[in-house]
């Protein structure tokens, strides 16, 4: 009988949410692996992929960072570049001595970038300890062009003119592309939804409140920063890969900012957002490069910044607030029980959700709840604390 | 073992050239349960960051159980056994209710688990997650928060969030627990309520309790010995009934 | 002696700069990162503005210059007012984050306009370069680095004075100090955080000036310089407006003397970033930030 209940709450709790990006990248690596063997995928296809794979592996690392951790990082191109040029410069090394398999090779430079680009995620999270907000910022924005910098000057990763390494043949790349996005999915989920995940929150929730708890601050931000930067390295072989010549100019502090807006636009703390969002994004960039060419080249930018501006202005703006509860798909079912929650990134945004919590019930929603709330609205204004209990218990999980 | 179980020195803090608090010298029994008074600005919150590793006390130094903390960082205090609560609650606001309790039982020995474990979910990560669940639910049922245990904390009324503190500090086990203010905004109901839960912890878990607050009645019907401070110095100590009826006290309280 | 000067007047230009990124942090809370684009904008301004009077031919050279430059300020201080009203201000009070990313799409707007307009080919015009150099001795220095020293530090001097003095500085102070609380006292924020992000331009139009002789116009022009700034600002203590000068001359002292050195010039970008990485790590707020102490 008890099992039972905790295994329907776990399902009605939305636990599904942690496996339906498995899912979906699963089913869609499917498909396109049918396409590719019965139709054959085009070649800008072929070349797209990666990159979205990629640009979501880039993403949900930032979000360990930024989302979960709670702190600004401009420097994830930093950790991806130090993983292109050591990745692919291991895997050039392995190509020329012989016999090892290709697999072996691939997973093998993926490895080595991982770890170096953690060594330097290490250095940067030093700062990161006695930094805060728009300080670290600037920060890790420095040491990205720091590290482009030096390696723009280092003659035997090519210089100036990048590294040259083996270009993938497209049928394959993306399906090592999408498990090694699969993989780094899987450890980010695990690590989030585990003690050490929660550690984490409770440092970006109150950092005071976290260390008077007994959490170590100190080696949660080093291993959140080098986890993410080892799997910001793994981005930088697949990139290199796909690309074919690894060129210092693309991690500027540009790129780390793209990513940046992966993260923020797809829900800070939502692993499900930044992978959508990714994925929207760089195909949205793909499409629009390759769309609009020579005069009507600046146009992309004009473009991508509008639905930036839109889509931020859109979703923060206090004044959007009643338009954004309007057309809120949770209250359309006008359900009591969902007033009071409030989805995880969401809340992450301002960290005062308390403010908007208590006025929600009497306030904001009174259209929209009491209409057809089982519960009459004098009743709930007296017994407030009763209508908390009522709408929270049983959500979460467990 | 220590005659007691926490002994400061000569304790005092100076910020820039105001001196917070001098000479405080507070020596508390095991198992007892011990307050702090005295008019806002006297310093009680200050010795407690002192206490926690907030601040550096810039003169003398304290002792749990014979071991010196001073200049210990925060989580190795509380590793040593002193957990505290705050003024103004910091919960984890965007958490539920049992995880914040849960963040307390993170460093407890028997729920070691490498982030490795955790990543790869090897079996030991759940069965480590299922016995942090059940001992954190357990030390909610003492308070009364089991069945809240899934709403987030920010959504707690007032009473249950500070409960809810306590509990999360409770969690970390240790010999000596900090509470202040516990029953600020608490009506006479809670209040009441807080009183039997705080002696019930400080029976069932072994506890040592120290606390700050302004409410006298619940001060004299909890504590057993009390330290008056008055611009940061120490104005009397002795037992609750002696403290409160002392002449001074009064005075510096209704500023006769 | 050649390469202090020019030091001192990269830095007066990154101080300039800087400190429109500093006094928005003060008034705002949000890093704007369109500011590097303002330069941008009023280089090309100033560019096609000079382009056409001269051509037209019925002025001196220096009162058709003159005048291209005020337009340039006031179309810039219009820009700031502008991107500060559509974009900000409906975020106020949302998560600095929220501003910071809209902020970045601003940049990349103008970034994606200007190219539209002008083109993405570099353009060179001297406008201060035609004063020539000047020979003390030995070395050679070229006027417009010392104009923009001397214009730079009276600019600075004024910007102190008229925050310390007039009575929309000192709302501007209280308005960084505590939004709400100034806002009970009278004071008119919306007001102040457009006055702050116009003078913020203007400054800005001031830096394109000075930025012409030693760069070519491009959509592009804004970034390095911005970053740098924003840099300089953050080693001085960001919302710190002496903090923002002394960064700002730092950072370009520091970047003239590396780049005449050979061996280290290539090196130049990253020994500043480092700089400013050691600087924070051994004071996290700028040199000449505030301290503010979190209460427990």
């Amino acid at each position: 009988m008890a099992e039972m209940t905790t295994k329907k709450n776990r399902f009605q709790n939305g636990k599904w949410k942690n496996y339906i990006s498995y899912i979906v990248i699963i089913i869609f690596l499917a498909i396109l692996i049918i396409i590719n063997l019965t139709k054959g995928l085009g070649f800008s296809d072929k070349s797209t992929l990666p990159r979205i794979a990629f640009s979501c592996i880039l993403a949900v690392s930032l979000n360990l960072v930024v989302g979960f951790l709670g702190e600004l990082s401009l420097g994830h191109a930093g950790f991806m570049c130090v993983g292109a040029y050591l990745g692919c410069y291991t895997a050039n090394v392995l190509r020329t001595s012989g016999n090892i398999p290709e697999l072996v090779t691939i997973i093998l430079s993926m490895l080595v970038a991982g770890v170096v680009a953690a060594v330097f995620g290490f250095i940067i999270g030093l700062p990161a300890l006695r930094l805060k907000g728009d300080y670290l910022a600037i920060a890790t924005l420095a040491f990205g062009e720091i590290v482009r910098c030096i390696f723009k000057n280092l003659p035997f990763f090519g210089g100036a003119m990048g590294m040259s390494t083996k270009l993938y043949d497209g049928n394959t790349l993306f399906i090592i592309a999408f498990i090694t996005l699969l993989f780094v999915v899987f450890c980010c989920q695990n690590l989030i939804n585990s003690k050490h995940g929660r550690a984490v929150v409770a440092i970006r929730d109150n950092e005071i409140a976290a260390k008077a708890m007994g959490i170590n601050v100190t080696y949660y931000k080093l291993l959140i920063f080098m986890v993410a930067a080892f799997f910001a390295g793994m981005a930088g072989v697949l990139y290199g890969a796909t690309i074919g010549t690894i060129r210092q100019e693309t991690f500027s502090y540009n790129y780390s900012i793209e990513i940046l807006v992966m993260v923020v636009l797809g829900g800070m703390g939502s692993i499900n957002g930044s992978l959508i969002a990714a994925a929207v994004i760089t195909w949205l960039n793909i499409t629009l490069q390759s769309q609009l060419s020579g005069a009507l080249a600046p146009v992309k930018s004009i473009v991508y910044a509008l639905i930036l501006i839109i889509i931020v202005v859109f979703s923060n703006a206090p004044a959007m607030k009643g338009f954004r509860e309007s057309i809120n798909p949770r209250n359309w079912r006008k359900k009591t029980e969902d007033a009071g929650k409030i989805k995880n990134d969401a809340a992450a945004w301002d960290r005062i959700p308390t403010k908007i919590r208590m006025d929600d019930p009497l306030s904001v929603d009174t259209r929209t709840t009491y209409a057809d709330s089982p519960v009459p609205p004098d009743v709930v204004v007296k017994n407030r604390d009763e209508l908390y209990v009522k709408e929270e218990t049983g959500k979460e999980e467990e | 073992m220590a005659e007691y179980l926490l002994e400061t020195q000569d304790l005092g803090i100076s910020f820039g050239g105001l001196k917070a608090v001098q000479h405080a010298n507070i020596k508390i029994k095991k198992g007892q349960i011990y307050g702090m008074v005295g008019p806002n600005g006297a310093g009680k919150t200050t010795i407690f960051n002192m206490l926690t590793g907030v601040y550096l006390p810039t003169t003398g130094t304290f002792f749990l159980d014979g071991e010196e903390l001073k200049g210990k960082t925060q989580e190795q205090i509380n590793h040593k056994g002193i957990a505290r609560t705050f003024q103004n609650i910091r919960l984890f606001s965007n958490m539920s209710v049992i995880r914040n309790v849960m963040v307390g039982l993170h460093n407890q020995p028997q729920y070691k688990c490498s982030f490795l474990t955790s990543t790869f979910r090897l079996p030991k990560h759940f069965r480590v997650e299922r016995e942090m669940r059940e001992h954190a639910r357990e030390i909610l049922r003492v308070f009364g928060l089991e069945e809240e245990r899934n709403a987030l904390a920010c959504n707690l009324p007032y009473g249950q969030q500070r409960k809810l503190e306590i509990a999360r500090a409770l969690a970390t086990n240790p010999k000596l627990i900090l509470l202040d203010e516990p029953a600020a905004g608490m009506n006479p109901q809670e209040t009441a309520d807080l009183v039997r839960i705080v002696k019930k912890i400080r029976d069932e878990f072994d506890l040592t309790v120290l606390l700050i607050e302004h409410d006298m009645k619940f001060v004299s019907t909890i504590c057993e010995e009390l330290t008056v401070l008055n611009f940061g110095t120490v104005l009397i100590q002795g037992d609750t009934e002696t403290c409160l009826n002392d002449p001074e006290v009064i005075k510096a309280y209704i500023g006769g | 002696m050649a390469i202090a000067i020019n030091g001192l007047s990269l830095g007066a230009i990154y101080a300039l700069i800087a400190l429109g990124y500093t006094m928005v942090y003060g008034i705002a809370k949000m890093l704007n990162f369109a500011h590097g684009d303002v330069i941008m904008v009023g280089a090309y301004i100033i560019y096609t503005m000079c382009t056409f009077t001269w051509n037209l031919g019925s002025m001196p050279i220096w009162l058709s210059s003159l005048i291209s430059f005020v337009v340039a300020v006031a179309v810039c201080t219009i820009l700031g007012i502008v991107i500060e009203k559509v974009a900000y201000k409906p975020l106020r009070g949302a998560s600095p984050l929220a501003a910071l990313i809209t902020a970045i799409g601003v940049s990349y707007l103008l970034q994606g306009i200007a190219q539209l307009i002008w083109g993405a080919d570099q353009r060179t015009i001297s406008i201060l370069d035609r004063l020539g150099t000047v020979s003390l001795g030995d070395v050679v220095i070229k006027w417009s680095a010392i104009i923009t020293v001397v214009v730079g530090a009276i600019i600075m001097v004024c910007l102190v004075l008229f925050i310390k003095r007039t009575r929309t500085g000192r709302a501007m102070l209280a308005v960084s100090e505590d939004k709400g609380a100034a806002q009970m006292m009278g004071v008119n924020v919306n007001a102040i955080v457009s006055t702050t992000f116009a003078i913020g331009s203007g400054l800005a139009t001031f830096a394109s000036l000075f930025y012409l002789p030693i760069t070519s116009v491009s959509p592009t022009l804004g970034a390095m310089p911005g970053i740098k700034a924003f840099a300089a600002a953050v080693i001085g203590g960001i919302g710190s407006i002496p903090g923002a000068m002394l960064g700002g001359v730092l950072l370009g002292v520091v970047e003239v003397v590396c780049n005449s050195i050979s061996a280290v010039a290539s090196y130049t970008t990253a020994i500043e970033f480092a700089l400013l990485i050691i600087i924070l790590l051994v004071r996290p707020i700028g040199l000449l930030g505030k301290k503010r102490r979190v209460k427990v």
